[in-house]
């Protein structure tokens, strides 16, 4: 279980505290407006902003002060989730080991894990000669390699079309069932909440809330985030 | 965390900077612990600072001022072999001073093109030694560099102006006034304060072309107090005036904006109209003409005279050649890694560190290479015979001299790398070499190849500081093809000149084309 045990980031006049817990293998999106802090929420898990004060936990273990790539956890940014300079399969390799000194073994790992998501034949491609959409594919593949139990999306997929982009939460929602890991996806489209089903924290006004069902949360939403999602009120 | 720079990061930085500033800083401590009073400097000692102060006014003066058409005519017309111009106006900066001079004499010279044309024609020949021969030689190399300031600043003004202006019916004067000029008394401070910066520290061309004592600089009076006198105290006094005329000159320079050298995108021409005038087309197609003649006469000369005597070239030479090539190679490796590292610190580390760290790295553009010889000699001295470590020492001075410009040149392309690969390199665990091999090097292959070729280049070409320590039987090339030239073996100093020459060009340009090729996406 992930469990963010009173923390709080203060960056000169912004403010976001929380104090929640999300259950292994759940699936929950980040909604809230813009600049009330989703992000900086995910980047406090992933470990590249430290909080100011509070804990972050993992099954029962404190990661506060963990390096990002010490921590149980994949993140797909919203761009650059690839080194142009490298191929697709080195950019999935580097999921096994950074140094990228494979193994026979490893190297027919990373095959199959680009087979997996449709990318057969394209191991060689570099970033440049792949389409947006495969490139997501190529970040998820990474990310079902490394098969950490945490998946932090940070509005991975804003850049695609409506349906590429519900194909690829569908390819997430796949990844994680398949590797057991929790998802916590940034997103200011509620649909793609409903395409991630499961549950939902609604940042706003300086706090992340607990989660809660998405279906339920939207289908009621509390003020804040009716305002948000309706408009009005400003 | 965002703060948390990597352990390799953070050692190699904190021993780039040390050596550095013990290379700079601690060369100037021991030059100020070991210089006199100001009242040992006699006559020759105060001719010499005032002749260094006229000729780098006269210098940079006559530099930009004579840009200003070249840069014009070069911002609005478009013609064959403009682009080759260009780039041809980037070569003088990594050409050997010795080859230039060279050359130079070629043309200017006593036996030179424009004194054989004068005889015949029953007139006297030129005499090139003396301020203006110094003059003309570093207008040879700045007049290039000054021109690509100012067409910079052209082609920074934005077309919808020229339109607009053409819209309005302006004239060329008008033009001039209303877009011209402004841009000029932005842009020509800054390169008038480069040259005179560079031109403060003139030692090669002062040595070759002063003519003795009426044309001596500090920088050639250090070496003469050092040489002939052997007296190191005066050597340090001076080289302390040395610094204090730099570091004036560099603090004016930093106050100005100074325009980056080697940005690109110089090829494109702005769309220009009512430029067809007959007067006008005479005076760009004039002002283009005589700075190609210029500039390529003497290197033209350099390879007609050196042609023939070429396979005769001496074994000394070749030996020379070689040494030569080992302490730009050595050079060209430290100047690059202290600049890499320094750069990766700079990016990586505390905030705090960033700026003294990136202000060590550019430190040498305000001292000179025979400021940090003798402050190097002086610490040598009492440990080791600074005769047997000439070579080794020339490479690091070299290196410290070149590492502003390859620190300049990779710090943006390090920065780069970190701001937006950072996060994906930390989140995958990538750090210390691996991430150096996989992120770093490739994302900066390309200004990567071009500072290597840069400091090779200048390497190669350098006669300053092994001229303090030279060991007389095992001279570098730009140091044996002074010594032929000094003895009037002329054929044979031809010979070295078009060696030195091809020598520095295929070393910059096989450096730069390693960092191309490289760099992928």
């Amino acid at each position: 279980m992930l469990w963010l045990d009173g923390v709080a980031v203060e960056l000169g006049r912004f403010r976001l505290t929380a104090s929640l817990e999300v259950p292994p293998g759940a699936r929950v999106a980040i909604l809230g407006p813009s600049g009330a802090g989703k992000s900086t929420l995910l980047s406090v898990i992933a470990g590249f902003q430290a909080p100011t004060a509070g804990r972050v936990l993992w099954q029962g273990q404190d990661i506060t002060g963990a390096d990002p790539g010490d921590r149980p956890v994949s993140v797909v940014f919203q761009d650059n989730n690839l080194f142009p300079h490298l191929t697709a399969a080195e950019n999935v390799g580097l999921g096994l080991r950074p140094s990228l000194r494979l193994s026979a073994e490893e190297g027919s790992r990373v095959a199959a894990v680009l087979a997996r998501v449709g990318l057969e034949g394209r191991a060689d491609d570099r970033p440049a000669q792949l389409s947006g959409g495969e490139q997501s594919r190529v970040a998820l593949a990474r990310v079902l390699l490394r098969a950490r139990p945490l998946m932090l999306l940070d509005e991975p997929f804003a850049a695609l079309g409506p349906a590429l982009k519900a194909e690829m939460l569908d390819l997430v929602k796949a990844v994680a069932a398949e590797t057991g890991a929790a998802v916590l996806m940034v997103t200011h489209d509620p649909e793609d909440a409903r395409r991630l089903g499961g549950q939902a924290i609604v940042v706003e006004a300086g706090r992340a809330a607990p989660p809660r069902d998405t279906a339920a949360l939207l289908d009621d939403p509390p003020p804040g985030l009716r305002a948000y999602l309706e408009g009005g009120g400003e | 965390m965002a703060d948390r720079a990597d352990p390799v990061i953070r050692t190699a930085g904190a021993v780039s900077a040390a050596l550095v500033a013990l290379l700079t800083l601690g060369a100037l401590a021991a030059v100020a612990g070991r210089a006199e009073g100001l009242p040992r400097l006699g006559p020759a000692d105060w001719a010499a600072i005032r002749f260094t102060l006229i000729q780098a006014v006269l210098s940079a003066g006559f530099s930009v001022a004579l840009a200003i058409p070249v840069a014009r005519a070069l911002a609005r017309r478009r013609f064959v072999g403009r682009e080759l111009l260009v780039t041809l106006l980037g070569a003088p900066f990594i050409l050997p001073v010795i080859v230039a001079v060279f050359g130079l004499l070629a043309v200017f010279g006593r036996n030179g093109l424009i004194s054989q044309a004068l005889v015949w024609a029953g007139l006297e020949p030129v005499h090139i030694y003396g301020l203006h021969g110094v003059v003309l030689a570093h207008v040879f190399f700045n007049l290039p560099l000054a021109t690509r300031f100012l067409l910079q600043g052209w082609l920074a003004i934005p077309a919808e102006r020229f339109r607009l202006a053409a819209a309005l019916g302006f004239t060329p004067a008008d033009v001039a006034r209303s877009l011209e000029w402004p841009m000029l008394r932005a842009v020509a401070p800054g390169a008038f304060l480069t040259v005179l910066l560079i031109c403060t520290t003139s030692f090669a061309v002062a040595l070759t072309l002063g003519g003795g004592p009426r044309g001596t600089t500090v920088e050639l009076a250090i070496y003469q107090a050092f040489r002939f006198d052997f007296d190191l105290a005066k050597a340090a006094l001076l080289a302390l005036i040395q610094v204090a005329i730099c570091a004036a000159a560099a603090a004016l320079a930093w106050r100005v904006a100074i325009p980056a050298g080697f940005g690109g995108g110089l090829d494109r021409v702005t769309e220009r109209w009512g430029l067809t005038g007959t007067g006008l087309r005479l005076q760009d197609g004039a002002a283009i003409l005589l700075a190609a003649l210029f500039l390529l006469t003497p290197m033209a000369m350099i390879v007609a005279e050196g042609l023939p005597g070429l396979t005769g070239a001496s074994p000394d030479i070749w030996a020379a050649a070689l040494r030569s090539f080992a302490v730009a190679l050595g050079s060209a490796a430290l100047a690059v890694t202290l600049a890499l590292s320094m750069a990766l610190a700079v990016a990586a580390g505390p905030r705090l560190w960033a700026a003294p760290v990136g202000a060590l790295a550019q430190l040498s553009i305000a001292l000179s290479p025979l400021v940090i010889g003798t402050g190097l000699f002086i610490l040598l001295f009492p440990v080791a015979d600074p005769m047997t470590l000439a070579l080794p020492v020339t490479a690091v001075v070299n290196a410290v001299m070149s590492l502003p410009f390859a620190y300049r040149a990779l710090a943006p392309a390090v920065a780069d790398t970190g701001l937006v690969y950072g996060r994906l390199s930390d989140s995958l665990g990538l750090s210390g070499w691996a991430r150096l091999r996989i992120v770093v090097l490739p994302r900066v292959a390309r200004p990567l190849g071009f500072a290597a070729g840069l400091s090779a280049a200048l390497s190669m070409g350098d006669l300053g500081v092994i001229m303090l320590f030279a060991a007389p039987d095992a001279p570098t090339l730009p140091m044996q093809m002074y010594r032929l030239m000094a003895a009037y073996r002329m054929d044979e100093a031809a010979a070295a000149a078009l060696i030195l020459l091809a020598a520095s060009l295929a070393l910059f340009w096989v450096f730069d084309q390693a960092g191309r090729r490289h760099a992928v996406a």
